[in-house]
């Protein structure tokens, strides 16, 4: 039975998913260009002391990590390997603008500390006094997959039992106004926005922690078994399908055996195609989108293997989330097929654990 | 001097981010570190910073801040005898 197993999960999002029953209490925002996190309170799980000097990426990742941590009853994991697209983004800022408004003197180290990408994962081994193996993978919209395949070579091979994994990314403002000239974001004139048939340029922006305890055995907790991950810097749409195919293979699966997929759609029509997928290899079988609720960032497919862990756990999929009418009488495996702006390209397949 | 106070109280609390402690909250003969506010090293070059920045005052000898560093009255006291701005 070892394996790769998610035996806890915590999250922080645009949703109100931190202490809510799975997707209980969801909004669909069609008007907005930026989704800001939910904030949970975080006096009650980081000291006065430290929480003050924390950006809201850190105090995300450590609340979402704890939760994580709390449900797979895992005290001290053997290592914390997290992913960030855009690292810890608002302080980067704080420190460039103080160069910049003070001429290049009276540098304050605050935030100069808390800007480098691994602070997330440092500050969750700092409170949990955790000295095991720390890794910070940066690498764009696989960034949290990458952990993935670090945590489960190492549990495959029998080097660790339980690994802590999370992505990270947080919105900052100087870095959104970028995005909105560059229309990485979508322009005010395309509202209402959707992520599905859109017919502009762009995607809704967002942010969010998304942690999962995993270990070589199942337990009591567990949601599902990451049977396998895989990833691809670049690839053109009419690519994917045999992206798709040629991993299922791998597996020993065929598409039939494919029983939910989750699509990473966020409504840039510059880039909707490679999820033609949808229609040609898995038009029968029932769909997923989420970034509709989770909005795009470059760890939003955290957001996606939390809702397909779910979805494996509750065997059925909310409304909200489905594609296409399509269902199955039980949800044994799952695939999620994610990119962004046509690069980095990713597949997670998720099985039962009981399977 | 009261007026120099109750700047560097409500300084202390916006650079340091001091969520939940308010201007009222600190008295004059507080010890800011250890025991009283609770700062630290990092605060510390924090306050350093803010005197050169706000006061124009350069430390040069990081062992002065220990007795400077003790309390708002004593950095009041520190700051209206140096300053250049």
């Amino acid at each position: 039975m070892k394996g790769c197993y998610i035996n806890g999960m915590g999250i922080v999002s645009v949703q109100k998913t931190f202490d809510s029953e799975f997707l209980s209490e969801v909004i669909v925002n069609e008007t907005e260009n930026v989704l800001y996190a939910q904030q949970p309170s975080y006096k009650e799980m980081i000291p006065p002391a430290m929480i003050r000097r924390m950006a809201k990426g850190v105090k995300m990742g450590i609340y979402a990590s704890t939760k994580a941590l709390e449900e797979a009853g895992i005290e001290i994991p053997g290592a914390i390997i997290t992913g960030t697209g855009m690292g810890c983004v608002e302080d980067s800022e704080k420190f460039l603008k103080a160069i910049l408004d003070n001429d290049e003197q009276f540098l304050t180290p605050t935030s100069f500390i808390q800007s480098t990408h691994n602070t997330v994962g440092a500050q969750i081994a700092l409170g949990l006094q955790c000295k095991n193996y720390n890794f910070t993978y940066v690498n764009g919209a696989v960034s949290m997959e990458t952990a993935l395949i670090d945590a489960k070579m190492q549990l495959d091979n029998d080097e660790l039992t339980n690994v802590l994994v999370g992505g990270i990314d947080e919105t900052s403002s100087h870095t959104l106004e970028l995005f909105k000239l560059t229309q990485i974001i979508k322009k005010e004139e395309d509202k209402p926005y959707s992520v599905l048939n859109s017919n502009s340029k762009g995607v809704v922006f967002g942010e969010g922690a998304n942690f999962f305890a995993l270990a070589n055995t199942p337990n009591d907790t567990t949601y599902a078994k990451i049977e396998d991950v895989a990833i691809y810097s670049a690839l053109q749409p009419e690519q994917v399908a045999n992206f798709v195919t040629e991993f299922l293979k791998a597996n020993n699966l065929a598409i039939s055996e494919i029983d939910a997929v989750v699509f990473g759609n966020n409504g840039d029509v510059t880039h909707d195609g490679y999820y033609n997928v949808s229609s040609t290899i898995f038009n029968e079988t029932p769909q997923v989108f989420y970034k509709h609720l989770s909005g795009e960032y470059n760890t939003a497919s955290g957001f996606g293997l939390w809702l397909a862990a779910n979805i494996m756990k509750q065997q059925q999929i909310p409304a909200i989330v489905k594609m296409n009418g399509l269902q199955k009488d039980s949800y044994k495996t799952i695939l999620l097929y994610n990119q962004y702006l046509g690069k980095d390209h990713s597949l997670i397949l998720l099985k039962n654990a009981k399977a | 001097m009261d007026a120099l106070k109750q700047e560097l109280k409500s300084k202390i609390i916006e650079v340091l981010n001091l969520e939940d402690i308010a201007v009222e909250d600190i008295n004059d003969n507080d010890a800011l570190f250890g025991d009283g506010l609770g700062l630290d090293s990092i605060d510390a070059l924090e306050l350093i910073v803010l005197l050169d920045k706000d006061y124009g005052i350069k430390l040069t000898d990081p062992k002065e801040g220990k007795n400077i560093f003790q309390s708002i009255d004593t950095m009041a006291a520190y700051i209206t005898a140096n300053r250049t701005k």
